[in-house]
């Protein structure tokens, strides 16, 4: 048997893996999902199920083929499996770090943008667009876009520009257009909303690569899929280093794609626990009056309801309003979450937790002192979390290190400036005052 | 083809001025001056807008519209009392978006929303996020309470989800002039002419919106098939200059009966041109 048919066989199997199966009928899981758009966009998305059924799930043309080398080559996947040895001393538990901050970017964002862009070109798109909140979403989809060479417009809340410079400009060094958004909050839903109306008007020539789990059908399923490698590698390397499953997963939440990335092939491993850290803000409580949620704990405090194309747990007023949510990260600062995670929420499999701003920081400073590690502010939720909770834990836990944190510096200085951080350098020295 | 007398009268004699405008722009009392104007005018139908946080479909003009509305505090329930006191003789559907349907009262579902709705003399719904694959239980709860399901048919659909929506549709079908969002443009799209040769099989008024802003457009449209047309953010706009000329109440309620009566009158004008063309040639 050659190479080539090889992996096409076993890129085969993986995608049949079960616990991948939900949800690809018909968009649902248990009573979220579907597919709630504007009806000029329906075709669009009907094309794009039928494509993700023949590239993605059966593989034709090799599409999955040239994913995974893209992945490896351009990416540098397999990413590590590396033991945290400080950690583990510290919670008395082996603690493992799946280092998806050391793909290519910096963040597990890759994986699903590099896998739709190449989706869009099998599909004769020829133009890309992407919302983003934190930037990290934007400048994978700008960095896939400008290898597989389609051009790219990137919608970003004019408040994510002002916090995450950093990426706006690693955005328009790839060669894409970044458009800032305006209206209301300008953060992360308003960029949603405004990459839809793109997507309504050029909706025959254009693909929305959609960031997340979330979204119409077939998003949720298909950027999973793209996702999935995350768990498929962690779990095989953990088996390879340990001889056995890990007790528990942890990885944060915003929209879930890291989450269920790093879920997906161990949803079915009744014996593994799967912690879904959310952003607890300032305070779970919500300022209803005011349409206010200081958190962005939509798996925790949010109701079910429809919004951006799928029926999920939302950050809603009692009229169904849309809330503005907060989070000292920007990348988990969504009112929504993914439909499959919610699902998993209801039936028990997913342990959704929040860990607040103050912790999160702690976390961010922990895994930097520690390990020499700089995580992202969202994937620092998953390591105050750690913190808090590590007696609660197995014996042998996976940390999904979703992003590096350099884009977030600025946002970390400022935060830090404002709380009494425990674990945090002092700065005085250097700046007259930190 | 459905529930609403009031709708199927609207559209039966000639063709049906459409209005839209949002509940509460900029505030309720004007708010009610403005959509009584538009009756004035010639409305047959007119469509009121529920506002939504997020509303994906519309265009900047009808988003800026809804932010003024939702910030002067417009609910559901102050909805259904503002259409309860207007004093008007069109018909009356809702346009809103799903999350408020399904979230409505104490059960979540379509089904309190409706009865409330038809309560307040609601005759039909618009929900632009809402496809037919996804509408079951909100045509059911219409078909329940009489209240008519409208649906959009955008350039794009074609094939088995056209036969789909029309088998769905009741009251009238409303035609989206172009792809994009809404939003006034300066001329018509040859999209239009597709689709309503696309949708001359079906036996359901088909009334065309997105883009009209005129008497010529509106003369336009009707003359090229169309049953009605639905006029968005043109009527908007006006409010939007009051809002930005601090006009009085009165002067914008002239200026929206005087465009509705623009509009009417070359939708009449386009009506005459295809059934009696002798007489305009």
């Amino acid at each position: 048997m050659s190479e080539t048919e090889s992996s096409t066989s076993e890129v085969g199997e993986l995608s049949r893996r079960p616990g991948r199966e939900r949800g690809r009928e018909d968009g649902k899981f248990g009573r979220y999902g579907g597919q709630y758009v504007p009806e000029a966009l329906m075709p669009a998305i009907e094309e794009l199920a039928d494509a993700y059924e023949r590239y993605v799930l059966n593989n034709e043309d090799g599409f999955m083929d040239e994913f995974r080398e893209r992945l490896a080559d351009f990416g540098g996947r397999p990413t590590p499996l590396q033991r945290a040895d400080r950690l583990s001393e510290r919670y008395d538990t082996e603690v493992y770090l799946k280092r998806e901050d050391l793909l290519h970017g910096g963040a597990h964002k890759l994986n699903n943008a590099l896998g739709q862009v190449l989706l869009a070109k099998y599909m004769g798109k020829e133009r890309i667009i992407a919302e983003t909140g934190a930037g990290q979403h934007g400048t994978a989809t700008a960095m896939a876009a400008a290898h597989l060479d389609m051009p790219c417009t990137i919608y970003m809340g004019e408040r994510d520009i002002n916090r995450q410079r950093p990426n706006v400009f690693r955005m328009k060094l790839n060669g894409s257009e970044v458009k800032p958004v305006t209206t209301g909050r300008g953060t992360l839903k308003e960029a949603i909303s405004e990459t839809m109306r793109d997507w309504a008007a050029t909706v025959e020539d254009t693909h929305y690569v959609i960031g997340s789990i979330v979204g119409p059908h077939p998003f949720p399923v298909m950027v999973r899929d793209f996702q999935a490698v995350i768990s498929e590698e962690a779990r095989e390397q953990t088996v390879e280093k340990t001889g056995g499953l890990p007790t528990d997963v942890v990885a944060c939440a915003g929209g879930g794609s890291n989450t269920m990335g790093a879920f997906a092939d161990f949803v079915d491993d009744e014996s593994v626990a799967l912690h879904a850290v959310e952003a607890g803000g300032s305070t779970l409580e919500v300022d209803e009056e005011a349409g206010v949620a200081p958190n962005s704990a939509s798996l925790f405090a949010g109701e079910e309801g429809v919004l951006h194309g799928a029926r999920t747990k939302l950050l809603q007023d009692s009229d169904g309003q849309i809330m503005e949510s907060h989070s000292v990260s920007s990348g988990l600062d969504y009112a929504g979450v993914g439909p499959e995670l919610a699902y998993l929420v209801d039936e028990g499999r997913v342990d959704p937790v929040a860990v607040d701003d103050d912790a999160a920081l702690e976390g961010f400073h922990r895994l930097s002192n520690t390990e020499g590690i700089i995580p992202a502010l969202e994937t620092a939720h998953a390591f105050g979390y750690l913190e808090e909770h590590h007696e609660d834990l197995g014996e042998r836990v996976v940390v999904n290190v979703s992003g590096r944190g350099d884009k977030d510096l600025d946002a970390a200085i400022e935060e830090t400036d404002q709380r009494d951080v425990p674990n945090a350098p002092d700065m005085s020295m250097f700046t007259g005052g930190m | 083809m459905g529930n609403s007398e009031a709708i199927a009268a609207a559209f039966a004699d000639g063709p049906a001025y459409v209005p839209y405008l949002v509940v509460g722009d900029p505030d309720y009392e004007s708010s009610k001056a403005y959509v009584e104007a538009l009756d004035r005018g010639g409305a047959d139908v007119i469509e009121l807008g529920l506002p939504f946080s997020e509303p994906i479909a519309e265009g900047s003009t009808i988003q800026e519209a809804l932010v003024r509305a939702l910030d002067a505090g417009m609910t559901p329930e102050r909805f259904f009392a503002f259409a309860e006191e207007l004093d008007v003789d069109a018909a009356l559907v809702c346009m809103t978006y799903y999350n408020l349907i399904y979230q409505y009262g104490d059960e979540t579902g379509p089904r309190p929303f409706v009865e409330r709705a038809a309560a307040a003399g609601i005759e039909g719904l618009v929900v632009p996020d809402l496809p037919a694959e996804e509408a079951d239980p909100l045509r059911e709860a219409c078909d329940e309470f009489g209240l008519d399901l409208v649906f959009i048919v955008a350039p794009t659909t074609r094939g088995d989800r056209l036969d789909r929506m029309m088998e769905n549709v009741s009251g009238y079908v409303y035609v989206q002039a172009r792809l994009g969002t809404t939003g006034a443009r300066d001329d018509v799209s040859d999209q239009t002419t597709e689709s309503l040769d696309r949708l001359r099989e079906y036996d359901v008024p088909k009334a065309v919106g997105f883009g009209i802003s005129t008497g010529e457009h509106a003369e336009r449209i009707v003359a090229g098939g169309a049953d009605g047309i639905i006029v968005g953010s043109a009527l908007v706009d006006v409010v939007a200059e009051g809002v930005a000329e601090d006009l009085s109440t009165d002067e914008v309620a002239d200026r929206l009966e005087a465009l509705s009566r623009e509009l009417t009158e070359g939708a009449e004008r386009g009506y005459r041109s295809w059934t009696t063309p002798a007489e305009s040639a």
